[in-house]
C-alpha cells in the first residue's frame, strides 16, 4: 500500500483482506468484476422483469405489515363515509385501512399492482425477444424452460395477489375459477373443495391465497430467478450479429463499472417509473367496488391484462351443444376447452418450441450469435401467429368494453372474434413469412448492388444508370454472416440390398418438419455472387470525376461530353422521362 | 477492384476460383470517439449534468418527507389522492434521478471501448467426463448398492413412503368435510318467503309490477350458519312478464305466479351472478362472459358460452300475499360438474 493512500482506501483494503482470508472472495472478484456483457436495448426487457420483481418484494413487505388476511366479518367503522356500517371481511377492511389511513399505503398498493402488471408484461416481451432472436437454441434450452416456469409462476403470483383484497370484482374472479375447476372431469368437485376448503367461498380462501402469494410463489420465483441468472453467467450472454462477434467470443463492456452503473441505474429508472404510475394512475380502487358479496356484479368487469386471454377464450366458446353427458356424467367442453385445453396447448407449444426446432434442424452446435428475425422466417411467423391468437383472445376478453366504446353489438363482435381466432393466426403466419423473406431479399439486393445514391449518370452511348455505392465490409457482414439453413436430406427407406432401414420413419418426420421450416428460403449472398454482380453491373459504381458519359442537367437538357459532369437526384430524372 | 466495364474484367470474375464459400468476418470496426473523449469541456459538462441529476434525487427525497409530514392520509378520498400524488412524485424524482444519473455517467464518462472475451464450449472435455464417470462408479462401488439389492429396495420404499405422513393429513383436512353433495341443495324450502337483496324484507306479489326486476334472497338468510355459502347458491332473479309473452313448459305451468317468474341468478357457465336485465327484450345478460338468457322462455340460452337454461325456482303466494318458494330448485344451480346428474 502506498504511503499516500487515503483513509478510505486503507479501510477498503483492510475489509477486502479480512473477507478474502475468510471467503477467498478475491477469486470471484477477479473472475466476475470485469466479465463482459454485450449491449442491446432488447436485453433490458429481462432486466425490467427482474427489477419490477424487486419493487414487488419491497412494496409487498410494506403491504403485509398492514394487510389482515382474514375472512372474519367485521362492520366497517373507519373514516370512509361510503363504506361506514357495511359488513365486510377483515381482508377488505384492512385494505381500506392501509389505503386511507396509512400515509403512503395507497402509494405502495398502487406501485405494487402496477409493478405486477409490468412484471408480466416484461416477462412476456422478454420471452418474445428470446424467441424471435433464437436465443433459446443450444445450450440455452434448459434456461428457456426455467424462464417458462417463471412466467407461469408470475401468472400464479398475479392471480393470487389480485384476489386478496376480497372485493366484489376479484371475488367474482374467484367464482369463475371455481366454475372452471368444477368443469374438470372426475376430480372437479373435489378440486374445488381442495382450493376453497369446502363450499365456495368458505372462509379459507383468502388466508390460503395469502400464504401462496407471499411465501410459496415468491420463494419459487426467487430460486428460479437465481437459477435463470446463474445460467446467463454460465453460458455468457448471447450477442446480436455484427463485425467481430462470433459463437466463440463475447463482445461488450465490463460488468464493473459499466453495467454496475447502467443496470444498477436502470433499477432506479424502473422503480421511478413505477412510482410515477402509482402516483398518477389509480389502479384497482376497491373502495368503489365494495366488499365481496355473492350477489352483485359490475358490468365491464375485466381481470388484469395477463388473464384476459383466458377470459377471452371463455367468452368466445359457443355454449350450445358443447356440454356432453356421457353415461350420466357431465363433460363441460364449453368451459374445459377454453379454460384448460386452449391454454394447455398454447403453453405446451411454447415450452417445447426449442426442442421442435432442434428436431427440424438436427443442429447440435452451440449458438451464441442471435438470429435476425428475418433470417428465420418460419420461426418468426410461428411466433407472430401465436401472438396474434393471444391478442385476439385479449381483445375478446374486452368485447364488452369494445361494444360500449364503439357502439357495436356484443354478438357481432363475439362472432367476428370467433372467426378471427382461427383465421388471423394463419394470415399473420403467411404475411410474416413473406415479409421476412422479402427483407432477406432486400438484404441480398443491398449487398449485391449497394446503396442507391440518387446520382444518375448517362453514358456516351446514351444509357442512363443510377450510381450505387457498395456496402463497406462492416455493413455487408451483418447481411451475409448467417448460415443458410436448408431442409435436411435423409437416407432412402431401403438400403442398397433392399432392406428397410431402421429409423426411417423418424427421419421422414424430421424431413417433413425440416421442409416446413426451410423449404422457402433466401440464402445470403456469397462472395462469388457478389463478384458476379459486380462484373455484370460494374457501371453501377462508376466514379463521377472524369467519366466519359454525359449526365442529365438539372434543366433536363442534354449536354455534350465537354461539359462539366453534374449529378442530379433521382427525382429529377422523372422530369426528363415525363 | 476496377470499376471499368471492360471485357477483361468479366473474364476475371467468371474464372474466379479463389473466392471462399462465405464472406469473412471483418472483425471489430474502428472505435468512434464520443465528444467527451476528445473535448475535456464536454466531459466536464457531462459530469455537471450527472451531479445535477443526483442533486435532483436528493430534492425528491426531501419532497417526499415534506409531503409525508405535511399531507398525511386523512381518510377522505380527496385527501388521500393528494397525499398519494405528492408522495409518488417525490419517490419518482428520488428514484428516477438516481437511475438517469448513473446511466448518463456510464454512457458519457465511462470507457466505451468494446472488449472481447473468449467463450468455451459448455461440454466438458473427454478426460473430465471419463473422470466424472469413474468417480461416480467408485462411489457406487464404495456404497455397495449394486451388490445389496434388498438395501436398495429398502431405501426406495422408505423414502417414497415417508412423505405420506405430510400428504395424508393435508389432503384429508384441506377440503373441509369433502361432502361435495352440498352443491345439489340450496336453503329454499316450501313456503320460504322471497325477500329483497340485500335488506331481506319479504316481497308481496302485488308489489311486483309488470317489467320490474327483483334481486331476491331467501328470507332469514343471515341467520343461516353458513350464510355466505348459502347466499352464493340461493340468489334469485325475479321478474314479472306480460303473460302474453311468457312461454312456459306444460310441466312448469304452476311454477310461476301471474307472470312472475324466478330463476337462479348463478350462471350455468362458470357461476357469475347474471345481473343485467333488459326489459324490452326480456333478455338477461351475464356481464362476465355475455351468456344471454331469455326470461320469457324458460331462461333458455340465446347467446354466449353457457349451455343450459338457468334453473327455475317454483313460486307461489302465501295467505298474506307474500311470494314464497314451492320447493328447492329441481336441479343443481350454477356451473356444470362431472357428477351433476348422478
Amino acid at each position: 500500500m502506498s504511503p499516500r493512500a487515503t483513509t478510505g482506501a486503507r479501510a477498503a483494503g483492510g475489509t477486502a483482506d479480512y473477507l478474502d482470508q475468510r471467503t477467498g472472495i478475491g477469486l470471484a472478484v477477479k473472475s466476475f468484476a470485469r466479465k463482459i456483457f454485450p449491449d442491446h436495448w432488447s436485453f433490458l426487457l429481462g432486466e425490467i422483469a427482474l427489477y419490477s420483481f424487486v419493487v414487488l418484494l419491497i412494496t409487498g413487505v410494506f403491504l403485509t405489515l398492514f394487510f389482515v388476511p382474514s375472512m372474519g366479518v367485521v362492520t366497517y367503522d373507519g373514516p370512509l363515509a361510503t363504506m361506514r356500517g357495511q359488513e365486510m371481511s377483515e381482508a377488505f377492511a384492512s385494505t381500506l385501512h392501509l389505503s386511507f389511513e396509512v400515509t403512503g399505503g395507497l402509494l405502495m398498493r398502487q406501485i405494487h399492482h402496477w409493478a405486477a402488471l409490468l412484471f408480466m408484461a416484461s416477462i412476456i416481451t422478454h420471452m418474445m425477444r428470446v424467441f424471435f432472436t433464437g436465443a433459446f437454441r443450444t445450450p440455452r434450452e434448459v434456461n428457456w424452460l426455467v424462464g417458462f416456469v417463471l412466467m407461469i409462476l408470475g401468472l400464479a403470483a398475479g392471480f393470487t395477489g389480485y384476489s386478496l383484497p376480497d372485493d366484489v370484482l376479484s371475488g367474482n374472479g374467484l367464482r369463475i375459477t371455481d366454475g372452471v375447476v368444477k368443469s374438470i372431469p372426475i376430480i372437479g368437485s373435489y378440486l374445488s373443495y381442495f382450493i376453497f376448503g369446502g363450499e365456495f367461498p368458505g372462509e379459507h380462501i383468502i388466508p390460503r391465497l395469502f400464504t401462496v402469494h407471499i411465501l410459496l410463489v415468491p420463494a419459487l420465483i426467487l430460486a428460479l430467478v437465481g437459477l435463470h441468472l446463474f445460467f446467463v453467467v454460465l453460458h455468457k450472454h448471447t450477442q446480436y450479429p455484427g463485425p467481430g462477434r462470433t459463437d466463440r467470443n463475447v463482445v461488450g463492456y465490463p460488468l464493473f463499472p459499466v453495467y454496475v452503473a447502467k443496470a444498477g441505474g436502470f433499477f432506479f429508472v424502473v422503480f421511478g417509473v413505477l412510482a410515477l404510475m402509482g402516483a398518477t394512475m389509480t389502479i384497482n380502487p376497491v373502495w368503489n367496488y365494495g366488499p365481496y358479496d355473492p350477489s352483485p356484479v359490475s358490468a365491464g368487469a375485466q381481470p388484469d391484462w395477463y388473464m384476459l386471454f383466458l377470459e377471452g377464450a371463455l367468452r368466445l366458446m359457443p355454449g350450445q351443444g358443447t356440454e356432453w353427458v356421457i353415461g350420466g356424467f357431465t363433460l363441460s367442453l364449453n368451459v374445459l376447452v377454453p379454460a384448460v385445453v386452449v391454454p394447455g396447448l398454447l403453453f405446451t407449444a411454447l415450452a417445447l418450441y426449442p426442442f421442435i426446432e432442434a428436431f427440424a434442424t438436427g443442429d447440435k452446435r452451440e449458438h451464441h450469435v442471435l438470429d435476425r428475425p428475418r433470417n428465420a422466417p418460419v420461426r418468426t411467423a410461428s411466433g407472430v401467429a401465436i401472438l396474434t391468437a393471444f391478442f385476439v383472445l385479449i381483445l375478446a376478453g374486452s368485447n364488452d368494453l369494445l361494444a360500449t366504446h364503439f357502439d357495436l353489438a356484443i354478438n357481432d363482435i363475439t362472432n367476428v372474434f370467433r372467426a378471427l381466432l382461427f383465421v388471423a393466426p394463419v394470415v399473420a403466419f403467411w404475411a410474416t413469412k413473406r415479409i421476412a423473406l422479402g427483407l432477406q431479399r432486400k438484404d441480398r439486393e443491398l449487398v449485391l448492388h449497394g446503396h442507391e445514391t440518387g446520382r444518375i449518370v448517362r453514358f456516351a452511348h446514351g444509357e442512363y444508370v443510377e450510381v450505387h455505392k457498395p456496402l463497406d465490409d462492416y455493413e455487408r457482414w451483418l447481411r451475409v454472416q448467417h448460415e443458410p439453413r436448408r431442409p435436411i436430406e435423409i437416407l432412402p427407406a431401403e438400403d442398397e440390398r433392399g432392406v428397410r432401414r431402421k429409423g426411417y420413419r423418424r427421419d421422414l418426420l424430421r424431413q417433413r418438419v425440416s421442409r416446413f421450416f426451410y423449404e422457402d428460403r433466401v440464402e445470403p449472398v456469397t462472395p462469388r455472387e457478389l463478384a458476379a454482380a459486380h462484373s455484370h453491373g460494374a457501371h453501377d459504381s462508376l466514379p463521377t470525376e472524369g467519366s466519359a458519359p454525359a449526365q442529365i442537367g438539372s434543366d433536363g437538357a442534354h449536354r455534350g461530353p465537354d461539359d462539366e459532369p453534374e449529378t442530379t437526384d433521382s427525382t429529377r430524372i422523372d422530369v426528363v422521362h415525363g | 477492384m476496377s470499376n471499368e466495364p471492360t471485357s477483361a474484367d468479366l473474364t476475371v470474375h467468371d474464372g474466379e476460383h479463389a473466392l471462399p464459400e462465405r464472406f469473412e468476418d471483418p472483425g471489430l470496426g474502428p472505435h468512434v470517439a464520443r465528444v467527451g473523449d476528445t473535448d475535456p469541456a464536454a466531459a466536464k459538462r457531462s459530469e455537471r449534468q450527472v451531479v445535477a441529476m443526483f442533486g435532483l434525487s436528493v430534492l425528491g427525497t426531501v419532497g417526499f418527507l415534506v409531503a409525508y409530514f405535511v399531507v398525511p392520509a386523512d381518510g377522505t378520498v380527496e385527501g388521500v389522492r393528494l397525499s398519494n400524488l405528492l408522495l409518488g412524485l417525490g419517490l419518482f424524482l428520488a428514484m428516477f434521478s438516481i437511475g438517469i444519473a448513473a446511466v448518463h455517467w456510464a454512457k458519457t464518462l465511462m470507457s466505451d471501448h468494446e472488449r472481447v472475451e473468449a467463450r468455451h464450449p459448455q461440454r466438458s472435455d473427454a478426460a473430465t467426463r471419463e473422470a466424472a464417470v469413474a468417480v461416480l462408479q467408485e462411489g457406487a462401488k464404495d456404497s455397495g448398492i449394486g451388490r445389496r439389492g434388498v438395501l436398495k429396495g429398502a431405501v426406495v420404499s422408505a423414502v417414497a413412503l415417508a412423505p405420506l405422513s405430510i400428504a395424508v393429513p393435508l389432503i384429508g383436512e384441506v377440503g373441509g368435510d369433502w361432502n361435495v353433495s352440498k352443491f345439489r341443495h340450496t336453503v329454499w324450502t316450501k313456503g320460504r318467503k322471497l325477500a329483497r337483496d340485500p335488506n331481506g324484507t319479504p316481497i308481496k306479489a302485488s308489489e311486483v309490477t309488470v317489467g320490474s326486476v327483483f334481486h331476491v334472497i331467501p328470507e332469514g338468510l343471515e341467520e343461516e350458519e353458513h350464510w355466505i355459502e348459502e347466499k352464493a347458491k340461493a340468489v334469485v332473479l325475479m321478474v314479472r312478464l306480460d303473460p302474453a309473452v311468457l312461454k312456459e313448459a306444460p310441466e312448469r305451468k304452476d311454477w310461476s305466479y301471474e307472470g312472475i317468474v324466478a330463476y337462479s341468478k348463478i350462471c350455468t357457465h362458470v357461476g357469475c351472478p347474471v345481473a343485467l336485465y333488459e326489459q324490452q327484450t326480456h333478455h338477461l345478460l351475464c356481464p362476465c362472459h355475455q351468456s344471454t338468457f331469455d326470461m320469457a322462455d324458460g331462461a333458455k340460452v340465446v347467446f354466449g358460452p353457457a349451455n343450459r337454461a338457468l334453473p327455475q325456482l317454483p313460486i307461489t303466494v302465501d295467505d298474506e300475499g307474500y311470494l314464497v318458494a314451492q320447493s328447492d330448485f329441481h336441479e343443481p344451480i350454477g356451473p356444470s360438474y362431472w357428477e351433476r346428474l348422478k
